[in-house]
């Protein structure tokens, strides 16, 4: 288990320093420097407090939808509506934010659980056409996604609409997640209490997945669901249950990027966590310890890409290219494990001489 | 009402057709037995080859530019599908993440190309595909103007290109493999053909398909590239599964998506529409797919195979 576990790192490492490597390269062909380039990428993500305060919250939904793909992966579901399901729960957020006027000690629990619970609601229906009529959750989650786009599209507008078109009014101070103990910790960056949430969400989910009765059942619908009905299992239920806690963490995430690090709600976007979620869960192998890790990592590649480009000429798309480059060779990894066992092989044939 | 048909009627073919070969990508793709939600990435690189092509040549040979995007369209989204074959066909790997990281890299790469060439992440295009009426055709009432006055070329060589599709896929030995390929492989394979081949050549279609679609947007009616093509192709994937893998079906499922997007588009200029929410217009498409997809699950048409690694060993 051990050498296993070791391996997933190895290869987690190595599609990391593949894609670094890929960036490096494109960097180099488009006529920069690489070494400036990741120099002011990584100081742009870690030089300062402030700066530090950034990749956190950067990495703050990164690490809940993270968790939330990588929850329904262990169910053997590909979670691909993490968007989607975060855009409704910064939905609900951003609405009740904007609406109620009670104190924060009381409207910031409100908001989270409403969050979550919408977020729950939208992976719930993929989930539960998924465990009736067989209908695959890769499509349903994307048809989900584009309707939780359009619902937002002209929700916003109609009833918050702010200084701009396609946006809401500004979050209250008084119902942000941002409060200013933190802010003043980290000299003004957009940290915020999501980073707490996200973090007490990594270790229940954790304490769930791998000590738990419930966690049990999830990881045994995913590795067999056969099995696991022929050993009395409810598959129906748990595929369910799986996405609609999935959803829930998306949800989270969506609260805490909407009314925690942004203080106004953006329509016509589909926000670019849940497709970096995926990045993140696959880093991680799926582990929530692993999910944090990666996410902070990722937090670090997109805080630090603007500094980056107002130091050199890189443009600050090259923050996702690198992240895709990775999944994609995480994607790929079969590659990697390859050339590792041949080289565990080897060094056993040369040994033995 | 019929004025309001006429008036839409072009903006909706506009829309369907980039949609329409798009789908028919996704068709030849997912009939092979290799499931491509990278689509959507595909035409993200089509549009952006078309849009840095025509600007290139534009100078050298002015309105004739616009042929060469579309070709460099076709030839870039090939090109860019063939890592998604290298994963899917030779590596085994789960074809819904290796389309995801396509359309991540596609996202991305080409903005970041975009603006190493003209410092914004946009480019825009001088001239797009000529309007042409159709002679003879064009003259006959009702018809004519609806169908037949001021149209795209793209739009000809799309639905002749659907006609291509069709017979390959149906009359054609290819097409007969193909469409093992996607059903049963080890059958295929036992019978002589060369199954990963065949998988190749499927995606490397769907990608050329798929890149003719994005440059398709970006010559009629958008006019600039700016990293994104607004989920079409997602929307064109729906078409796919709402047309259950078949060219008619897909088709008409085009068609009907196109329309009730403009439909929403439209409802801001035309009083009669007013009454439908726009929300309700626009998340019609995906929540019809929806429905579709629980009525049919009994008798889907799904290519059996489809996501599944093709692997000779296993029996």
């Amino acid at each position: 288990m051990n050498f296993f576990f070791r391996k997933e790192l190895l290869v987690g490492l190595s599609a990391v320093v593949l894609g670094l490597a890929a960036g490096a390269i494109l960097m180099a062909v488009t006529g920069n420097n690489p070494f400036a380039g990741y120099f002011y990428l990584f100081a742009g993500g870690l030089m300062n407090l402030e700066r530090l305060g950034n990749t956190l919250a950067m990495a703050t939904p990164l690490i809940l939808t993270g968790l939330s793909v990588a929850f329904a992966f262990r169910t053997g579901l590909f979670n691909i509506g993490a968007a989607g399901q975060a855009l409704m729960g910064g939905l609900v957020a951003t609405t009740l934010a904007l609406t109620l006027g009670l104190p924060k000690g009381l409207i910031l629990p409100i908001i989270l659980v409403a969050a979550a619970a919408a977020g729950a609601l939208w992976a719930w229906l993929p989930g539960l056409l998924k465990a009736r009529f067989n209908v695959h959750e890769v499509v349903s989650t994307i048809m989900m996604n584009w309707i939780a786009y359009w619902v937002t599209y002209y929700t916003i507008p109609t009833f918050f609409k702010g200084s701009f078109e396609t946006e809401s009014r500004l979050i209250p101070e008084a119902a942000s997640l941002k409060i200013p103990l933190l802010t003043q910790l980290f000299s003004g960056s957009y940290i915020n209490l999501g980073l707490l949430v996200s973090l007490l969400a990594v270790v229940v989910i954790s304490v769930v997945l791998n000590r738990t009765v419930l966690g049990y059942r999830l990881k045994a619908v995913g590795y067999n669901r056969f099995a696991a009905e022929y050993a009395g299992v409810n598959v129906n239920r748990h595929i369910v249950a799986s996405m609609a806690i999935a959803g829930a963490l998306a949800g989270l995430a969506g609260a805490t990027f909407y009314v925690g690090y942004t203080s106004s709600m953006q329509i016509g976007v589909l926000p670019s966590i849940g497709l970096d979620g995926i990045a993140v869960a696959l880093l991680a192998s799926n582990s929530p310890l692993g999910v944090m890790g990666s996410a902070i990592f990722f937090g670090i590649l997109q805080s630090g890409k603007g500094f980056m480009n107002a130091m050199t000429k890189i443009p600050p798309e090259i923050g996702d290219t690198i992240i895709a480059t990775i999944i994609y060779f995480a994607a790929t990894s079969v590659l990697i494990e390859r050339w590792f066992d041949t080289m565990a092989k080897n060094r056993g044939g040369k040994n033995r001489v | 009402m019929f004025d309001i048909i006429l008036h839409i009627f072009p903006y909706a073919i506009a829309f369907t057709i980039p949609l329409l070969v798009t789908s028919l990508g996704g068709l030849y793709s997912e009939r092979s037995g290799v499931v491509n939600i990278g689509l959507e990435g595909l035409m993200i690189v089509g549009s952006f080859a078309s849009a840095a092509a025509t600007v290139a040549l534009y100078p050298v040979l002015g309105p004739n530019a616009v042929w060469f995007g579309l070709l460099a369209a076709v030839v870039a989204g090939a090109l860019f599908s063939l890592l998604h074959a290298f994963a899917s066909i030779n590596l085994n790997a789960n074809q819904v993440i290796s389309g995801t990281a396509i359309n991540m890299i596609a996202g991305a790469l080409t903005v970041y190309i975009a603006r190493t060439l003209t410092g914004s992440g946009n480019i825009q295009i001088k001239q797009g595909v000529p309007r042409v009426d159709i002679p003879f055709l064009s003259d006959i009432p009702v018809v004519g103007p609806l169908l037949f006055q001021k149209t795209y070329a793209t739009t000809w060589i799309v639905l002749g290109l659907w006609l291509l599709l069709w017979f390959v896929l149906y009359k054609t030995p290819f097409g007969l493999r193909l469409r093992a390929c996607g059903e049963h492989p080890h059958a295929a394979d036992s019978a002589g053909v060369n199954v990963q081949a065949i998988r190749y050549a499927a995606v490397v279609i769907s990608g050329a398909l798929a890149g003719l679609g994005g440059a398709t947007i970006l010559l009629t009616y958008s006019g600039e590239f700016n990293g994104q093509v607004a989920g079409l192709g997602f929307l064109a994937l729906a078409a796919l599964i709402f047309g259950q893998w078949k060219p008619l079906g897909i088709l008409g499922a085009c068609f009907f998506f196109g329309f009730a997007a403009t439909l929403a588009n439209a409802s801001q200029a035309e009083p009669a529409l007013k009454v439908i929410p726009d929300v309700i217009l626009k998340v019609f498409p995906y929540a019809v797919t929806l429905i579709a997809l629980v009525l049919l699950s009994k008798k889907s048409q799904a290519p059996r195979a489809a996501g599944e690694p093709f692997e000779a060993g296993k029996r």
